[in-house]
């Protein structure tokens, strides 16, 4: 506890460990900090760019900052909102993201953000690249219309020794985070199930199963994301 | 003052929208004192014959009759608004965007698993059919939209919330639950 260091968040005193990460340390103060690529466990990255925040003047991705004695951080003003927002926006037309069709609506954290934002329509034209399903493999069907590249699953989705089932393939454009087939044949119920629940879209979905939550149970009808965070 | 006047098409949608608007319950005998209905499937006018303040459009925009309806409306309509995820990003019809449209024809009327009857392997060409276009357009990338009102179909309580709001002037409230995708 001797570590203990102060800032501030939207003018809000906080308080948390030297060096915690300002999403982690947001959190444990009851704070709210969107992220998408991000996840408790796994090595920030700082790639998705929607937990960006002002520090100082500029901006800063909160996955990758730690929190410094006396910073203050800006998390909520309108330009802030409004830069998060286009992320959301620029992540539905850059992808096929049809939400009436897709198992993991009511549950995708990508589809929330927009909720939370109020996205009505994105700014930006659609781009309806042309991408594949890939159900090849016997547990888990990888469907590239939708997967947003953060690489959650890459780094936490790994087999006893440490191999990724999940790996990045091509560069630019044509970028696509693909599923090894020969590692894939062993990949066990348990680890399919939560490649599906760590997937932030639906891009990683168990076979036989979807839909399984009826409309207005799911994770994200009443509640929008972020409510859990209490302190 | 004479009541606003109001119209409805669905162009590539399924009328699930247009149900969604039914869906507003006993509110519909409040609509019909609110506004008055012009061109719609609600009452059957088949064309404009009036100036129409609010439009309403259901479904994108897939084939060249859709984009004639729409331009139509935008002429005629002082406001337009997208009415669900179809009008808004192309929605499921938009599933064959990046197709080619010939690879999607051949599939639905020659190589497709259910395709029996079509021995002369016919392509639908008849100069009274629509032209299909290249790919399903959302609304607004043909003409200009004024507002937006996503949901498959959007909630009857927004569609309900966001008309009255635009009729008599007062300010919009959009609780959490009223806003999907789905």
């Amino acid at each position: 506890m001797s570590n203990l260091i102060k800032f501030k968040i939207d003018g809000t005193e906080c308080m948390a460990e030297a060096g915690t990460f300002i999403v982690e340390a947001a959190r444990q103060n009851g704070v709210f900090i969107p992220t998408l690529c991000n996840m408790p466990g796994v090595k920030p990255k700082g790639s998705c760019r929607i937990c960006t925040v002002r520090i100082n003047g500029r901006l800063m991705t909160s996955c990758t900052t730690p929190v410094t004695d006396g910073m203050e951080i800006d998390s909520s003003s309108p330009d802030i909102i409004d830069l998060r927002k286009s992320i959301v926006e620029l992540l539905f037309v850059s992808g096929n993201h049809f939400c009436p069709a897709c198992e993991k609506s009511g549950n995708c954290e990508l589809q929330a953000l927009g909720y939370l934002y109020q996205m009505m329509v994105p700014r930006y034209p659609y781009d309806f690249p042309l991408r594949e399903v890939d159900a090849s493999s016997p547990k888990i069907i990888k469907d590239q219309n939708r997967c947003i590249l953060c690489k959650r699953c890459i780094k936490s989705i790994k087999d006893e020794d440490g191999k990724s089932y999940f790996a990045f393939r091509s560069r630019g454009n044509h970028l696509e985070v693909v599923l090894d087939a020969e590692l894939a044949s062993t990949m066990t119920d348990e680890l399919a199930e939560k490649a599906m629940q760590n997937c932030p879209v639906g891009s990683i979905l168990v076979k036989e199963k979807g839909f399984e939550t009826p409309i207005g149970k799911r994770k994200f009808d009443h509640q929008p994301i972020g409510s859990d965070i209490h302190i | 003052m004479s009541k606003p006047v109001l119209a409805t098409t669905s162009l590539a949608g399924c009328f699930g929208c247009h149900m969604s608007i039914l869906d507003i319950d006993e509110r519909i005998l409040q609509l019909i004192e609110l506004v008055e209905f012009n061109k719609s499937p609600v009452d059957d006018i088949k064309t404009f014959t009036k100036p129409v303040d609010i439009g309403i459009i259901e479904g994108g925009c897939c084939n060249s009759e859709n984009v004639e309806v729409l331009r139509s409306f935008r002429k005629n309509c002082k406001i337009l608004i997208s009415l669900g995820e179809c009008a808004i990003m192309g929605g499921l019809p938009a599933l064959r965007n990046g197709i080619p449209v010939e690879e999607c024809l051949h599939e639905a009327y020659i190589g497709g698993p259910t395709v029996q009857l079509n021995t002369k392997h016919i392509l639908p060409n008849d100069d009274e059919l629509p032209m299909l276009l290249d790919k399903v357009y959302p609304c607004h990338e043909i003409v200009k939209i004024d507002y937006f009102l996503p949901g498959c179909p959007p909630r009857a309580d927004l569609i309900w919330d966001a008309l009255v709001a635009l009729i008599t002037g007062d300010p919009l409230k959009l609780p959490y639950e009223v806003i999907k995708f789905d």
